[in-house]
């Protein structure tokens, strides 16, 4: 089947079996393999990518149910070698170890501190639910996800293309500053 | 160059995370080679079956198919069975083959039948369904008690009430102990089966090299180099002429601890196809084909006197090892078991016999912990319920029984030799940290008022950083334990560090960079640390049993110390100073009182490496290579407690708070050892809780997935409380123990004794984990029904 897909800002025209699911035609057609696999029951997260601008799980969503729509990945993050606050959150807070899970924790963190602009605990370890980890017991990954929260504002205006859609570390703490007074 | 902080210490962000965040990981399954092709392994759907029929012919017809192999194919091309790697002596050990894909005969589900190569994965899938394979099924064993009983079914012909060994430990005049005890209390302990479920699904990439005749292979492994070593054994390729390399490994916790049949099938296969052969596991297969971990039953003692000095420990455990031996199956439950039921007391009579036993399972080998946890859970358990009969505080009863504290070396009735130990200022710095004496009021408060709130306290000592060979050679280990580093300097002063360990997650790239950072005066930045590759790192032994620092460093250190004496020698040579005048510091080699004149090491390492004028009888380059044996084990410790409480109810358990003061020895980067501990606590804690493997009686894995086997979510865990007391070992040069199981190692029975201790007012003293709501529901109910 015919599908055309928007991805990291960029459409893609494939000709794809119609079995084929998104992180597939993401990993083997695109060669983007920052997005993982983890397992095959929709339980892990490690494959979320933000599909028109929510985070979905890429293993439950063929690739033909994401036609014509916009998909941002791990890959598209970062900017200009400058790392979006969320990655630099997980990083500065040792929100991981052996890194696999972090792809799909970092798309799903993004959307959670943008829909919840006073996030607290709770919301954090709620929120990530439908993200496992079996390295950091959680403990890092949550306070790296508050981290990312206070790094960047919230309240912002988001777009869904990807190119708009990040936030680097500077202009975040440019922000928080700009909160705070300062 | 001088540093204003010491980079050992400190708390440096990890320099592999650049690559994970960025999702630039490179894991297996993201690999692919030009001509690639795809298998797809057909697996049994019985747990004991003869295999009568096998035809491929239609799976060979389908699209994309570029062969279909069985075991008698690969048997045929001089592929063996697959090498189990540790024979525990005197413990009349059966080894069993356990041929790659099964021939003849299925043993357990998930057992390999026959490999799909084709152009997709999913062409290849399609295929497996298409393999007309009939089986006549056998009876069938899952429970490793009942296993050894004369009417179980054999799992192999050839080995008698399916026992693969007995093995026996005995240290000091148990049967004293008991005759003179005034109280014994008796268990049985269930350590349940557990499924490690690394977020990373295993995967293999094989490439032949026919004219060569040499093979590269990409495996998700933690120990690239005994893979080698063992493929070479049971395959037609030599050793030097296989490459084994373990690029990003997303998390291990033991499960990719065994050259594993897919690696060698896929080597086969690529062998047979001419092509590089990609297998990825899925996550069912994985819970089916991947080891388990733990599955022991065990029948425990304890003896005491009145005031509670513990007199004796006596045990018969069955272990569970499934269907077939995997690469370190049978030292589980014996050597990290067995000698360590001391845990952290003095008990002066230790007596157990450990069956391994033989089931229709998936095959049993190491998990976080490997045996220490089983043991801990065993005497933490039997502490409780000591504290319980003599109706003293666990906390008093502990304290009284702990290991005073030790320099050099602590015998204990098992044998074992304990490097260094203190354990008691942990205990006390965890009451502290808790509020043990406010919370115990509280707790009496809120009975008083029918809540059930408990307290558990566990205080351990583990054992860990195996080891010395020596020791290694003479339980029966298949190799050494020792381990190497290669120190360079390129010309421009940058580093690379290669060795021969394998961290697959742990942050030793910026660990190990520390260590040569702060010995060398380097910039952390300017280490390169390579591993986990055969043809560019020196032979290791892998990562594992929390060895990787404590051996690795003293690898890493013997690489520095020839340095710093090369270039002591060349920094004199360059100064015109006698060499015992030049010092060294903070990367600056100068002569004593004159500081100014000086050569960095950077200068010393492009001197070294052009050559132009070197001292006499100094080789040029600035590198250096260094193995290291240990003297001993190190044995980390201390305590952990949790508090948590039941809801009569509904039996759901508020987990609340989780304290836990460790002891690893001098601390290189706190964050990475706390990252350790709180990963450790969470898998520990979920097997008091959450996890748990479960067959049915045909042997089907009936939580053969993620929606069936519930490993934690960030919801389930409260805030981890860490401290931590230092006590330096002198087994290796910068005093380091391992971290990376004690987690595991002590929160299992933390959690399990917190929640006994919750429904100790009604009188329950036993539920089997994990302790789901259901069942302490329904003990809550048994026990009322009792009269409670």
């Amino acid at each position: 089947m015919e599908v055309s897909i928007k991805v990291n800002g960029k459409s893609y025209e494939r000709d794809i079996e119609a079995r084929t699911l998104l992180v597939d035609f993401i990993r083997e057609d695109l060669g983007l393999t920052g997005t993982n696999v983890g397992c095959d029951t929709t339980q892990c997260g490690s494959c979320t990518v933000h599909m028109n601008g929510a985070a979905v799980k890429s293993c439950t969503v063929l690739a033909v149910q994401a036609d014509g729509a916009s998909i941002a990945t791990i890959e598209s993050l970062a900017s200009d070698g400058e790392l979006h606050a969320m990655q630099q959150a997980f990083t500065d807070k040792h929100g991981l170890q052996c890194g696999f899970c972090t792809p799909g924790m970092i798309m799903t963190a993004v959307k959670l501190v943008e829909s919840h602009p006073d996030i607290s605990e709770d919301d954090i370890r709620h929120g990530l639910e439908g993200n496992l980890c079996r390295c950091t017991g959680y403990e890092n990954v949550v306070r790296a996800v508050a981290e990312g929260a206070r790094l960047f504002d919230p309240h912002s205006p988001w777009e869904m293309e990807p190119a708009e859609h990040k936030i680097t570390l500077r202009e975040a703490e440019r922000r928080a500053r700009e909160r705070s007074g300062a | 160059m001088t540093t204003t902080q010491r980079a050992f210490g400190s708390s440096v962000r990890r320099l592999e995370d650049a690559r994970f965040i960025t999702g630039q990981g490179r894991y297996t399954d993201n690999l692919t080679q030009p001509g690639m092709a795809h298998m797809v392994v057909l697996r049994s759907p019985y747990a004991h079956a003869d295999i009568t029929g096998f035809d491929a012919s239609e799976a060979l017809g389908m699209p994309g198919v570029v062969g279909v192999f069985n075991g008698q194919d690969m048997a045929d091309a001089g592929f063996g069975a697959m090498p189990c790697a540790w024979v525990v002596p005197d413990s009349d050990t059966k080894t069993p083959a356990y041929p790659p894909l099964a021939i003849g005969r299925v043993r357990f589900v998930g057992d390999a039948v026959a490999i799909v190569i084709a152009e997709t994965d999913a062409q290849a899938r399609d295929a497996s369904y298409a393999i007309d394979v009939t089986y006549d099924t056998l009876d069938v064993v899952v429970n490793g008690r009942e296993a050894t009983q004369d009417d179980a079914s054999l799992v192999h012909d050839e080995v008698a009430n399916n026992q693969c060994f007995h093995w026996t430990v005995s240290g000091g005049e148990v049967e004293a102990a008991f005759e003179n005890a005034d109280v014994v209390v008796a268990e049985t302990i269930v350590n349940q089966r557990l499924i490690p479920t690394a977020m990373e699904p295993r995967a293999v990439l094989a490439r032949w090299d026919s004219a060569m005749g040499e093979v590269t292979m990409w495996s998700t492994s933690q120990i690239p180099h005994i893979t080698r070593f063992l493929m070479s054994l049971v395959t037609p390729v030599p050793e030097h002429k296989i490459r084994v390399v373990a690029p990003d490994v997303g998390g291990g916790f033991g499960s990719k601890l065994a050259n594993y049949p897919e690696e060698n099938m896929s080597v086969f296969a690529a062998q047979q196809v001419g092509r590089p052969v990609k297998w990825t596991e899925t996550r069912s297969e994985n819970f089916l084909g991947t080891i388990h971990g733990r599955d022991h039953i065990a029948d425990v003692e304890l003896a005491a006197k009145s005031d509670g000095t513990v007199l004796g420990l006596r045990a018969q455990t069955w272990a569970n090892l499934g269907a077939y031996l995997s690469t370190a199956s049978t030292g589980v439950p014996t050597i990290l078991h067995g000698l360590m039921l001391s845990g952290a007391y003095n008990i002066p009579a230790i007596h157990e016999d450990v069956y391994g036993v033989f089931t229709n399972t998936t095959p049993v080998s190491a998990y976080r912990g490997a045996g220490r946890p089983e043991a801990t859970f065993m005497v933490e358990r039997m502490m409780d319920l000591l504290a319980n009969e003599l109706s003293m505080d666990p906390v008093e009863l502990r304290r009284k029984n702990l290991i005073e504290p030790f320099t050099d070396g602590h015998e204990v009735a098992t044998g074992l030799i304990y490097d260094t130990g203190n354990y008691e200022p942990a205990l006390d710095q965890a009451l502290k940290m808790y509020g043990y004496e406010e919370a115990r009021k509280q707790q009496t408060a809120a009975r008083a008022k029918g809540r059930l709130v408990g307290i558990g306290v566990t205080t351990y000592a583990e054992i860990c950083g195996l080891g010395p060979s020596e020791v290694a050679g003479a339980v029966g280990f298949g190799g050494g334990l020792w381990e190497s580093a290669i120190v360079r300097f390129h010309p421009t002063g940058k580093v690379q560090l290669m060795v021969g360990v394998s961290p697959h997650g742990q942050g030793e790239e910026t660990t190990f960079a520390q260590i040569v950072a702060d010995q060398l005066g380097v910039m952390v930045e300017d280490v390169d640390v390579v591993h986990s590759d055969t043809a560019l790192t020196p032979m290791g032994w892998g990562s594992y049993g929390s060895r990787t620092t404590p051996v690795a460093s003293g690898a890493i250190m013997g690489a520095i110390e020839q340095l710093k004496e090369k270039g002591t020698k060349i920094a004199a040579h360059l100064l015109e100073a006698a060499e015992e005048d030049v010092e060294f510091a903070d990367g600056l080699f100068s002569v004593k009182g004159s500081p100014e004149q000086g050569k960095t090491i950077q200068d010393i390492a492009l001197a070294a490496n052009t050559a132009w004028s070197m001292p006499d009888g100094v080789d040029p380059g600035f590198e250096a290579a260094a193995f290291f044996d240990p003297s001993n084990f190190v044995f980390p410790f201390g305590t952990h407690i949790a508090q948590v409480e039941v809801d009569p109810e509904t039996g759901e358990i508020d987990f609340q708070r989780y304290v836990a003061v460790d002891d690893c020895g001098p601390i290189i980067n706190p964050m990475i050892v706390e990252g350790q501990i709180q990963g450790g606590i969470a898998q520990g804690a979920a097997q008091a809780l959450w996890e748990g493997a479960h067959y049915d009686d045909q042997g089907n894995l009936l939580s053969g997935s993620l929606m069936d086997y519930a490993i934690p979510k960030a919801e389930f865990l409260p805030k981890f409380e860490l401290g931590k007391t230092e006590t330096p070992t002198d087994v290796n040069p910068l005093g380091v123990k391992g971290i990376g199981e004690t987690g595991t190692i002590a929160s299992t029975p933390t959690v399990y004794n917190a929640v006994m201790d919750a429904l100790a007012p009604l009188g329950v003293q036993q539920i089997d984990m994990p302790l789901t709501p259901e069942r302490v529901w329904r003990a809550i109910g048994d026990a009322s029904k009792g009269g409670k």
